[in-house]
C-alpha cells in the first residue's frame, strides 16, 4: 500500500497536470464526425489545440465559444448559441460536445438549460446530439474530463436493448482510458476480432487520430465511432472496460442497458493479459488463436532479456492515475524499483502502486524527488525533458503529451505484443545511456562499486524478513 | 494606477499605427480587434499574447496566477533560445482550485512568489493575470506591489486576463506593463554611442544569432533585446539606447513609440528577413546611430559589410534559381512576414500564387502591392478547405505556413515549410535566407511526394480484381460467353427479339428480306427496319443459301 501524499506547496512549477476540459473534448475527438467545443475564453481552446496537434501531428477540430470579457459578464447564452448555429452550419457534425472551462463554470453559467433553450428556438436542433459536460478548469485533471465526457455520452446517446430485449452474443463494447493510444486501441480490436467478437469501441480514437490521410478535407474529425452505433451499445454482451476511470461510464451503461461490464484495471504485462486473453476466451467460447499463443512465448522470452537491464533500476515516474499504475506495475514485475511516483488527481488505485508514497504534485516534485532519491530513469511525458537533462538520466516518454517525438499516437503498451515492444524500448534506452555516458574510463576504474541494487518494492520486505 | 479598461482603450489609440491612424474617431473607439465569432475562432487569448512576448526574457520567473489550464496546457511550447539561463523554461501556476475560487487566490498567489523566491532566487518575477482570478476580483498588482517590498525584488504585475482579447492585445498590454513597471528603473554599467534596442525579436531558434555577428562586427551593441534571450537588467536600463529597431510591428509597437515619446529614442519598422530587407535594416541601424552623435564612417563601414554579404548571398542562391522556375509558393502568415518573406521567395526564383493578409496593415498590404504587382493575390481569410484545394488541384507546388494550417498540405501529399514560431530553422539574416531556400529545395525535390501520391500497390490490384469479376471481363475471356452475350443484343426494341433468333432464322430459312425475316420471326420491321436490312447485308452465309 502506497502512502497517497498531497503536495502543500502553493505554486505549481513545471506541471505534470493539464485541465479537465481539454480531457473531455478528447473524449469527443473518438467520435464520428464530431466537433468538441470549449466554452469559454478562446485562449483555453487555443492552447488545447496546440497541445493535440502537436501530440498527434494531425489536424484537430475544437472550437470556441469565444468568449469576451463582456459575455463573461453577461453570461453566455448567445455565444453558446451562435458557435452552435455556427458549427451546424459551417461544419455540418453529426455530434457537437461541449465542455465548460473556468471562465463559464466561475460565473455560473447554467449549459443544461441554454441547451434547452436553444433547442427550442431553432428547431433543426431540436433532435441534434448536444452533448454537455460540466468540466472546470481547477478541479480534477485530464483524465477526469476524459471520465466524466465518456459517462455523459453513454447517458445521452446508448439506448436500451429494445422491447425484445434481445442482445447480440457477439458484440462487445469497450470503454478505454485516455491513457490509451490510437495504436492500442487498434491493437485491442485485433485480439478482439479473433475471437469472434464485434467490437464498439466509446471512443474510438483509433478511427480520428491514427494518422489516416482522409480523400477530403474535412472541418470536424474523420473517423471514431457514429452515433448509431453508439445507440446500439445496450444491444452487446459484454462490456469491456479499461482503466479505473471507466469504471462510472461502464456501471452508467449497465444501468442502463443492463449489460454486465468487467474491469481491466492494467492491460500492460504478463498476467493482466493473461486474464484478459482467458476472459475473450470465455465470452466467446473459442479456443485461444495460436496467434496469442506465440505472443506470448514472445513476451516472456522478451521478459527474460530485459531484465538484465531493467531489473534494479531506480524509477522516477509521473503520470495519471490509470497510466502510473499500469506501467509502475509492469516494470516493478521485471524488478524495477518505483522509486518516485507523482500523479495528477485522485484514484482508488494509486495507492495499490507498488511504492512507498505517491505524491499529487508537479514535474518539479518530481524532479526533486528523483535527484534525491537518486533515480536513473525518468518516466512521463514530453515536459520531463528539461528535468531529465538537469538530471542526465535516461528518458522514456509516456502519455499525453508527446510533442518533441514522432509516433505518440502509434506506441502501444497493451497485449503481449505491446508489452513486448515497449520493454524493448525502455531497456534499450537503458543500454544507450550506458554506452553514451557510464563507459569504463582510465580515470573511473577506480571508483568505488556501486551499492548492490535491491529489485522490487515489495520484494525487499520478504527478502529482509527470510534474512531475518 | 488605471483600470485595466482605460489600458485597453489606450492601447487601441495607437498613433504609431498607420491602420489606427487611417480610421475615424467613433471606429477607433470600437478598438481594433475584430469581434470574435464564437464557434468559429482559432487564435490565442490576451495572456497568450502577453506570456509569448515576454516570456523570452531569460532570467525572470514567470508565474501564472489561474486554474491549471492557463500554464498546464501551454507551457514549454515556444522556440526562443537563450544563450545562458534557462529559467524561463520552467514553468510556475498557482493551480487554483475550488477553494480558491470561493475565497480568493491572493493568498495563495503571495506564498507561491515567495516559494519562488526561496528556491529559484530569480532577478525579477513576472506575475501574469488570467481570466479566473480576474473574474474573482484578485487584485494582482496589489500582492505584486506589496511581495516587490517585502522581499526586495522587482515583482511585475502583467494585467492580460484571456477574455480581454486577442493574442495581439496581450502582446501590447505586456508592452504597458515593461513601460509601466520596467523601462527606465535600473542604470546600464556603460553606454556607447553604438547602443541599440531591438523591439519585438523573439530569436526564435536563434535566428537572433544570425543577425548578431554583424552588428558585433559593426561595433553597434544591442543594449536590450525585448526580448529574445532577453536579460531582466537590459530591458530595464533600455531607455538609455540610441536608436530601436522594431522588429515585429504588430506586437509592440507602443512599447517603440512611448520610449521615443518618453526617452527620445528615434526607431523604424524592419526586418531581417530576406537579403533586401537585412540590408535595409542594417542601413537604418547605422542611420539613426550616426543621427544621434555617432561617428559618420559608422555609414561607410556598414555598406561595406552590407556588399559583402549580400555578394556572398546571392552567389549562394544562384544555383537554386533554375530549379525553382516554374514553382508555386503559397504563403499563409501574417503581419510583417508575409511581405517580407515574399520579398525572400522572389529573391530566390519562387513564383507567389497568394499570400494571406490577415494580420496585416494597410502599409504591408501596399508593400505587397509593389513586389507581387497590382493583381497580386492576396487572401484576407482563407479556409482550411481553400487551401487545401489550392494544393489539391496544384495552383501551388509548396505552402509555408504556421504549424496550425500545416496537416492541410502534408494531406494533400504537398510540401510545407514552417516559418512561424514553432520553427526548427532559423531563417534570419542573410545566411537564414539561405537556409531558408536550402529547406524549400529539400522539401520541393523530396522523391517521396510522388510515392506518397501515388496509390497503393494493393490498391491497383484490387481494383484489377473487382473489373476480373464484372461480367464484361468474363465475357472477354471466356469465347462462348462472348458469343452469347453477342447473341443476345436485342435487334427489334418493340418486340423484344434478339440478334441471335433473327440469325437463325435467316440461315435457317435463307431469309433475303425485312419482310421474310418478319414472317419467320417475331420482329415487328418498323424502326429495326435498318437494322435488319444491315444484317441480311453482312450475312455472308445468307448468300450461297439464298442462290440454293
Amino acid at each position: 500500500m502506497a502512502l497517497v501524499k498531497a503536495s502543500n506547496k502553493s505554486c505549481a512549477v513545471n506541471p505534470l497536470k493539464m485541465s479537465q476540459p481539454i480531457g473531455g473534448a478528447f473524449a469527443f475527438m473518438g467520435l464520428r464526425g464530431a466537433m468538441p467545443v470549449l466554452h469559454g475564453s478562446q485562449g483555453c481552446t487555443s492552447f488545447g489545440l496546440t497541445l493535440f496537434v502537436r501530440h498527434f501531428k494531425e489536424a484537430v477540430p475544437l472550437q470556441t465559444t469565444a468568449m469576451s470579457e463582456v459575455a463573461t459578464v453577461l453570461g453566455g447564452y448567445e455565444n453558446l448559441e451562435q458557435a452552435i448555429l455556427n458549427i451546424y452550419g459551417r461544419a455540418k457534425p453529426k455530434i457537437v460536445g461541449i465542455c465548460s472551462t473556468g471562465v463559464t463554470e466561475t460565473n455560473g453559467d447554467d449549459v443544461d438549460a441554454y441547451l434547452k433553450l436553444i433547442r427550442d428556438k431553432h428547431p433543426q436542433l431540436a433532435k441534434f446530439p448536444l452533448v454537455y459536460v460540466s468540466t472546470p478548469d481547477f478541479k480534477g485533471a485530464f483524465q477526469d474530463g476524459w471520465e466524466k465526457a465518456v459517462v455523459r455520452i453513454v447517458e445521452a446517446l446508448v439506448e436500451g436493448p429494445g422491447v425484445s430485449g434481445l442482445r447480440d452474443p457477439s458484440k462487445v463494447n469497450v470503454l478505454p482510458g485516455c491513457h490509451l493510444t490510437p495504436g492500442d486501441l487498434d491493437e485491442l480490436r485485433a485480439i478482439l476480432e479473433d475471437f469472434g467478437l464485434r467490437p464498439s469501441f466509446l471512443p474510438d480514437l483509433a478511427g480520428s487520430l491514427d494518422g489516416h490521410i482522409p480523400d477530403e478535407f474535412m472541418p470536424t474529425t474523420t473517423g471514431g465511432i457514429g452515433i448509431d452505433e453508439i445507440a446500439s451499445m445496450g444491444r452487446a454482451q459484454w462490456t469491456i472496460a479499461i482503466g479505473a476511470q471507466m469504471r462510472r461510464a461502464a456501471e452508467v451503461l449497465q444501468a442502463k442497458a443492463g449489460v454486465p461490464f468487467r474491469l481491466f484495471e492494467r492491460l500492460c504485462g504478463l498476467d493482466p493479459n493473461d486474464e484478459f486473453i482467458t476472459f475473450l476466451s470465455e465470452i466467446s467460447g473459442r479456443p485461444v488463436p495460436v496467434k496469442y499463443r506465440r505472443q506470448r512465448g514472445q513476451l516472456t522470452d522478451a521478459m527474460l532479456d530485459a531484465h538484465f537491464h531493467i531489473g534494479g533500476r531506480r524509477v522516477a515516474i509521473a503520470a495519471e492515475p490509470d497510466l502510473l499504475f499500469d506501467l509502475s506495475s509492469m516494470l516493478h514485475d521485471m524488478g524495477a524499483q518505483v522509486t518516485a511516483a507523482v500523479t495528477t488527481t485522485q484514484s482508488v488505485v494509486i495507492e495499490r502502486v507498488k511504492t512507498e508514497e505517491v505524491l499529487i504534485g508537479d514535474l518539479d516534485d518530481l524532479e526533486e524527488l528523483a535527484r534525491t532519491k537518486q533515480c536513473d530513469l525518468l518516466i512521463t511525458h514530453s515536459h520531463g525533458r528539461q528535468a531529465a537533462a538537469r538530471l542526465k538520466i535516461p528518458f522514456y516518454r509516456a502519455g499525453f503529451p508527446m510533442f518533441d517525438r514522432l509516433g505518440a499516437g502509434h506506441q502501444l503498451s497493451v497485449g503481449y505484443r505491446g508489452t513486448r515492444d515497449m520493454l524493448f524500448d525502455i531497456a534499450n534506452l537503458v543500454i544507450a545511456d550506458r554506452e553514451e555516458n557510464h563507459q569504463p574510463t582510465p580515470d573511473s576504474w577506480r571508483a568505488p562499486p556501486q551499492p548492490p541494487r535491491r529489485a522490487g518494492h515489495s520484494s525487499l520486505g520478504t527478502a529482509e524478513r527470510s534474512i531475518a | 494606477m488605471s483600470s485595466l479598461a482605460a489600458r485597453v482603450q489606450n492601447i487601441f489609440d495607437e498613433p504609431g499605427c498607420a491602420k489606427n491612424g487611417s480610421k475615424s474617431e467613433a471606429e477607433r473607439r470600437k478598438g481594433c480587434t475584430k469581434q470574435l465569432q464564437p464557434g468559429s475562432a482559432a487564435g490565442g487569448c490576451a495572456f497568450d499574447g502577453a506570456k509569448i512576448a515576454l516570456q523570452p526574457f531569460t532570467d525572470v520567473a514567470h508565474l501564472v496566477h489561474g486554474p491549471i489550464a492557463c500554464e498546464g496546457n501551454s507551457w514549454d511550447n515556444r522556440g526562443s533560445v537563450s544563450s545562458g539561463l534557462n529559467l524561463w523554461r520552467t514553468a510556475f501556476t498557482t493551480d487554483l482550485n475550488e477553494t480558491d475560487i470561493v475565497f480568493g487566490g491572493e493568498q495563495r498567489l503571495c506564498k507561491a512568489i515567495k516559494e519562488v523566491i526561496d528556491k529559484w532566487d530569480p532577478t525579477a518575477i513576472f506575475v501574469y493575470q488570467t481570466c479566473i482570478p480576474a473574474m474573482i476580483g484578485d487584485d494582482i498588482d496589489a500582492v505584486c506591489k506589496a511581495a516587490s517590498q517585502r522581499f526586495g525584488k522587482p515583482v511585475i504585475p502583467i494585467n492580460s486576463p484571456g477574455f480581454v482579447g486577442s493574442k495581439n492585445l496581450g502582446n501590447k498590454l505586456a508592452g504597458e506593463a515593461l513601460l509601466e513597471h520596467v523601462i527606465g528603473t535600473q542604470e546600464p554599467n556603460y553606454t556607447t554611442p553604438y547602443d541599440i534596442n531591438l523591439i519585438g525579436e523573439y530569436n526564435l531558434s536563434g535566428e537572433l544569432w544570425q543577425v548578431k555577428p554583424l552588428l558585433d562586427e559593426l561595433g553597434i551593441r544591442i543594449l536590450s533585446c525585448i526580448s529574445g534571450d532577453g536579460k531582466y537588467r537590459e530591458v530595464a536600463s533600455s531607455h538609455r539606447a540610441r536608436a530601436a529597431m522594431l522588429v515585429c510591428s504588430k506586437s509592440m509597437i507602443n512599447v517603440a513609440r512611448r520610449m521615443k515619446e518618453r526617452y527620445g529614442i528615434p526607431f523604424f519598422e524592419g526586418a531581417f528577413y530576406g537579403i533586401h530587407d537585412s540590408s535595409d535594416s542594417l542601413r537604418q541601424i547605422a542611420r539613426l546611430l550616426v543621427e544621434r552623435g555617432a561617428p559618420k564612417e559608422l555609414l561607410g563601414r556598414t555598406d561595406a559589410v552590407i556588399a559583402r554579404e549580400e555578394a556572398r548571398a546571392w552567389a549562394a542562391i544562384e544555383p537554386y534559381k533554375p530549379r525553382f522556375k516554374g514553382k508555386k509558393a503559397l504563403l499563409i502568415t501574417g503581419g510583417v512576414k508575409s511581405w517580407s518573406v515574399v520579398a525572400a521567395l522572389q529573391e530566390a526564383g519562387l513564383e507567389l500564387v497568394g499570400t494571406s493578409v490577415k494580420k496585416s496593415t494597410r502599409e504591408d498590404k501596399e508593400r505587397i502591392k509593389e513586389l507581387m504587382g497590382r493583381d497580386a493575390h492576396m487572401i484576407e481569410d482563407m479556409t482550411p478547405r481553400e487551401m487545401y484545394r489550392m494544393l489539391k488541384e496544384a495552383e501551388a507546388d509548396i505552402m509555408l505556413s504556421g504549424g496550425k494550417s500545416q496537416f492541410v498540405a502534408l494531406k494533400a501529399a504537398m510540401p510545407w515549410i514552417d516559418i512561424n514560431q514553432e520553427r526548427c530553422h532559423a531563417y534570419l539574416g542573410y545566411v537564414g535566407m539561405i537556409k531558408l531556400v536550402e529547406e524549400i529545395d529539400k522539401s520541393l525535390s523530396n522523391p517521396m511526394w510522388e510515392q506518397l501520391r501515388q496509390p497503393a500497390p494493393w490498391q491497383v490490384l484490387a481494383k484489377a480484381m473487382v473489373q476480373m469479376r464484372s461480367p464484361l471481363a468474363e465475357i472477354a475471356c471466356d469465347p462462348a460467353l462472348g458469343e452469347t452475350a453477342r447473341r443476345a443484343k436485342e435487334i427489334c426494341l418493340c418486340n423484344k427479339v434478339d440478334l441471335g433468333t433473327i440469325e437463325d432464322a435467316i440461315t435457317a430459312h435463307g431469309l433475303i428480306s425485312v419482310e421474310a425475316v418478319r414472317k419467320h420471326t417475331n420482329a415487328f420491321g418498323g424502326c429495326c427496319n435498318r437494322r435488319i436490312e444491315g444484317l441480311l447485308a453482312a450475312s455472308p452465309s445468307v448468300l450461297p443459301q439464298a442462290a440454293e
